[in-house]
């Protein structure tokens, strides 16, 4: 259930947005594939119940740092990386740390909408029932409802999930994450393969998750990442030009008005892209 | 579940593997203990027993050439029907499809009868190595026809929009752009063609008969290294250790062609992409 | 390609292709034709005499099929049911649980038995599967011989076509489920391989007509003898071994008879073929 009684809820913009305990915490990551850097030294903190957003031009390592932080990346053999990630003050990278466990409450949201080749609800209940959740039929409906989706789909729960169309098979992947009860959310340019109507149901929906969730967005689209962030790192290239670096960070106001950078200053400015 | 799934994988994965050791092996080690090459020179005697497989090495070539000089041909042109010039839909392509897939499916075994019925008896050609040669043929057409249209259908359309737009024929067009882009292909069919051939016992052993002398003609009967393993093992008592040596000698061939076909594909597309 | 060009040599190519197309069609009518010419002798007179004489033998005018009939059905559904767990299981170990560098030896082995010929399985067989066989329970050359020999056979059908489909599947598939937390076998059996119905389905059937008409292996390890079998290691004779053996010195009604077991091998197989057209269309599976 979205428990719409979190203390900063409605606040105002020039507030802080969150209380700035971060739940996430990003020390000196480097990311190679092979000999290519991917980006290098990154630090950054992801505050409970925020929206962070990650922006910057295609090509700066976002989507790699995302797959970063539930260890996703290891899933590319030729992939090698440098520095800690802690969650909850724990070291993702250690080898105690159960993989299952770390992705059940870091979840994850690609761009291009995925769902698995079966039934538009067994979607959700496979990996309910994989980790062992309770009231699995209950779970799937609510998550169904949280996303929107419920009044669109409740006639059709058992035919196949690829018959959606693009806006509502994203959902439906987002649908089955919250299922999943995660305490993070990433999301890598969810809305960049869909229409604009489908995108302004997602950004609401991002809107209402927020504060029960923690939600880190990765955007290449900075309207976006105005009306839905409330912190900002900004990635851009380094002296070589090629791997990336945080340039600038902060919350929405600070980056998008009054950036100390120039780069950034003309990039939010749309003077250069 | 993981655990079960995985440890079934490995124990099953190995196995297969073993086993497939354990039958070359077996097949290495027997022959190889007792094997000169005077094996391959020499002509068997006492049943086949003792001496050697040269005839049979003959005839296995004599059969696969025949075969061969029909495949290529008809093989090669039923491709370019289909792959350029039939349209589409057209009933014609649907006809052949269908036969070339039903012919895929039809066992050996009707295969021999069916060319001991029409070469060595309506045809007269009786025991032969063209019987052989021709049932053959038919067998592995289907194989080599899949394989060489593969190849044409690979051509890029712009080779062929620009021979058009320069005037060529479709013949020359054909001649000079597409049998040399399809050739790896075509390589690849024979090859295929070849092992099917060789692999073969059941379809010649009333086409081509049992003989072991060197044919002398192609209408002599002549029989293949498969057929010889067959014989040695079911009628000729003691024949074992030679059925292990020309099952070495089979195994081989067949071995040296898929490699030799690896070989020529690797480098004929080095060649390629430098163009 | 239509002909586009107006030169007379390209019509006269065009026609004389298609006649070489028609090879293939012509083949497979001749092929009907003379095995349904040959079957007719056997058929004539009493024509349910293949289902319903006494037993089978040519010398006195009996050509009762049924126990060779019964033999290659027998046969070849217990090498499927064998085959098809080992095909599928040792696709899965190539592609999940192997070492990624040696898979590609792995699957160069798998290959490699599908280069070995009949004769050489059948003889390796006799040699050695045949006499393990006898020692549990003599004689050793058995339905049981037939059905092992003849998986091994046919599972790397099922194995190579499921390889290829597996690296074909979508990546992203894969990719979500591993961020989703699910286990590798839980991906295995509840999302890739029910998406592959199909082409497991397809590959099953293949492998059975690889099975029916198998000849060779089976002749050589399962006995031959004529007769119904009641339990795996009886031996048992198909309708291919009953023709490859009995071919050469058949005359008459006896010859007729064996074409008459090769038409029924043909209709087996039509129907083998025609179930995997509708299936397909139901299922759309790729060769």
């Amino acid at each position: 259930m979205i428990d719409k009684n979190y203390p900063w809820k409605n606040r105002l913009p020039e507030e802080e947005c969150c209380e700035s305990s971060p739940i996430i915490n990003v020390e000196n990551l480097s990311l190679s594939y092979d000999q290519h850097k991917a980006f290098s030294d990154i630090s950054l903190k992801i505050n409970r119940g925020c929206v962070t957003g990650i922006i910057g031009p295609s090509g700066c390592g976002k989507s790699s740092f995302i797959h970063c932080l539930n260890r996703m990346i290891e899933l590319y053999p030729s992939s090698k990386v440098d520095g800690d990630i802690y969650f909850k003050g724990r070291n993702i990278f250690d080898s105690r740390v159960n993989l299952m466990d770390l992705r059940k409450n870091v979840g994850v949201v690609f761009q291009e909408p995925t769902p698995l080749p079966l039934s538009i609800i067994t979607n959700i209940e496979l990996p309910l029932k994989e980790h062992r959740f309770e009231n699995i039929e209950d779970r799937a409906v609510q998550a169904l409802k949280d996303v929107g989706l419920w009044e669109e789909v409740k006639d059709k729960l058992k035919s196949p999930a690829n018959n959606l169309s693009g806006g509502q098979k994203q959902r439906l992947c987002i649908a089955r994450t919250i299922a999943l009860e995660p305490e993070v959310i990433l999301m890598d340019e969810p809305c960049s393969s869909l229409d604009p109507i489908s995108t302004e149901k997602i950004e609401g929906l991002i809107q209402e998750l927020k504060g029960r969730y923690t939600i880190l967005i990765v955007t290449h689209n900075l309207a976006q990442a105005r009306r839905v962030c409330d912190y900002v790192y900004a990635f851009w290239y380094d002296e070589s030009g090629d791997c990336g670096k945080i340039l600038e960070s902060g919350t929405c106001s600070d980056v998008f008005e009054h950036s100390q950078n120039k780069t950034i200053r003309d990039y939010v400015g749309g003077l250069r892209g | 579940m993981e655990g079960l799934t995985k440890s079934i994988s490995w124990i099953i994965g190995i196995a297969l593997i073993a086993i497939l050791f354990y039958i070359l092996g077996d097949i290495i080690l027997v022959s190889v203990k007792n094997f000169s090459l005077s094996f391959l020179l020499d002509s068997p005697f006492s049943g086949g027993r003792k001496g050697g497989i040269y005839p049979i090495i003959i005839s296995t070539l004599l059969i696969l050439a025949v075969s061969l000089l029909v495949v290529i041909p008809v093989g090669l042109t039923s491709a370019l029907f289909l792959a350029e010039f039939a349209e589409n839909n057209s009933k014609s392509i649907a006809i052949i499809r269908k036969s070339i897939e039903i012919l895929s499916a039809v066992p050996s075994i009707v295969f021999g009868l069916f060319g001991n019925a029409i070469f060595s008896v309506y045809f007269g050609m009786g025991f032969s190595i063209l019987s052989g040669g021709l049932t053959l043929a038919i067998m592995a057409l289907p194989l080599f026809i899949t394989t060489v249209e593969k190849g044409i259908r690979s051509v890029p359309n712009n080779y062929r929009f620009v021979a058009f737009s320069l005037g060529m024929s479709q013949f020359t067009m054909i001649k000079s752009i597409i049998i040399p882009y399809a050739l790896p292909a075509i390589f690849v069919g024979i090859v295929l063609s070849v092992g099917r051939a060789l692999a073969e016992t059941a379809a010649l052993i009333f086409t081509s008969g049992y003989v072991d002398r060197i044919p002398e003609s192609l209408f002599d009967s002549g029989r293949t290294l498969s057929v010889h393993i067959y014989d040695l093992t079911m009628n000729v008592p003691g024949g074992d250790i030679n059925a292990y040596k020309t099952s070495l000698v089979l195994i081989v061939l067949i071995l040296a062609t898929n490699t030799l076909i690896n070989i020529l594909l690797k480098s004929w597309y080095k060649k390629r992409i430098a163009l | 390609m239509f002909q586009l060009t107006r030169s007379r040599q390209d019509l006269y190519l065009n026609v004389f292709l298609k006649i070489n197309g028609y090879f293939s069609f012509l083949a497979v009518f001749l092929i009907f034709l003379f095995i349904g010419k040959e079957s007719i002798v056997a058929l004539s007179g009493h024509s349910t005499a293949f289902i319903f004489d006494k037993s089978w033998f040519p010398s006195e005018g009996q050509f009762n099929t049924v126990p060779m009939i019964a033999g290659t059905l027998i046969v070849t559904f217990g090498s499927v049911i064998l085959a098809l767990p080992l095909g599928i299981i040792s696709s899965l170990f190539a592609n999940f649980y192997c070492p990624p560098r040696i898979k590609i030896f792995y699957r160069r082995a798998i290959e490699l038995y599908t280069g070995i010929p009949s004769v050489v399985f059948g003889f390796w067989g006799l040699m050695k599967l045949v006499p393990i066989i006898n020692e549990f329970q003599p004689p050793g050359q058995s339905l049981l011989a037939g059905i092992l020999v003849l998986a091994l056979m046919i599972f790397p059908i099922i194995t190579l076509s499921l390889i290829s489909s597996f690296e074909m599947a979508s990546k992203n598939h894969f990719k979500v489920s591993e961020s989703l937390g699910l286990k590798k076998s839980t991906y295995i059996w509840f999302v890739l391989l029910p998406s592959l119905k199909g082409q497991i389905l397809g590959a099953t059937i293949l492998s059975t007509g690889r099975a029916i008409g198998e000849t060779m292996a089976v002749l050589m390890v399962c006995g031959n003898i004529v007769k119904i079998p009641s339990s795996v290691f009886e031996p048992v004779r198909t309708l291919t071994a009953n023709i490859a053996l009995e071919m050469a010195y058949a005359m008459g009604t006896h010859r007729s008879a064996l074409f008459l077991s090769g038409l029924i091998l043909l209709i087996m197989i039509g129907f083998l073929l025609l179930l995997s057209d509708t299936l397909k269309k139901r299922f759309a599976w790729k060769d």
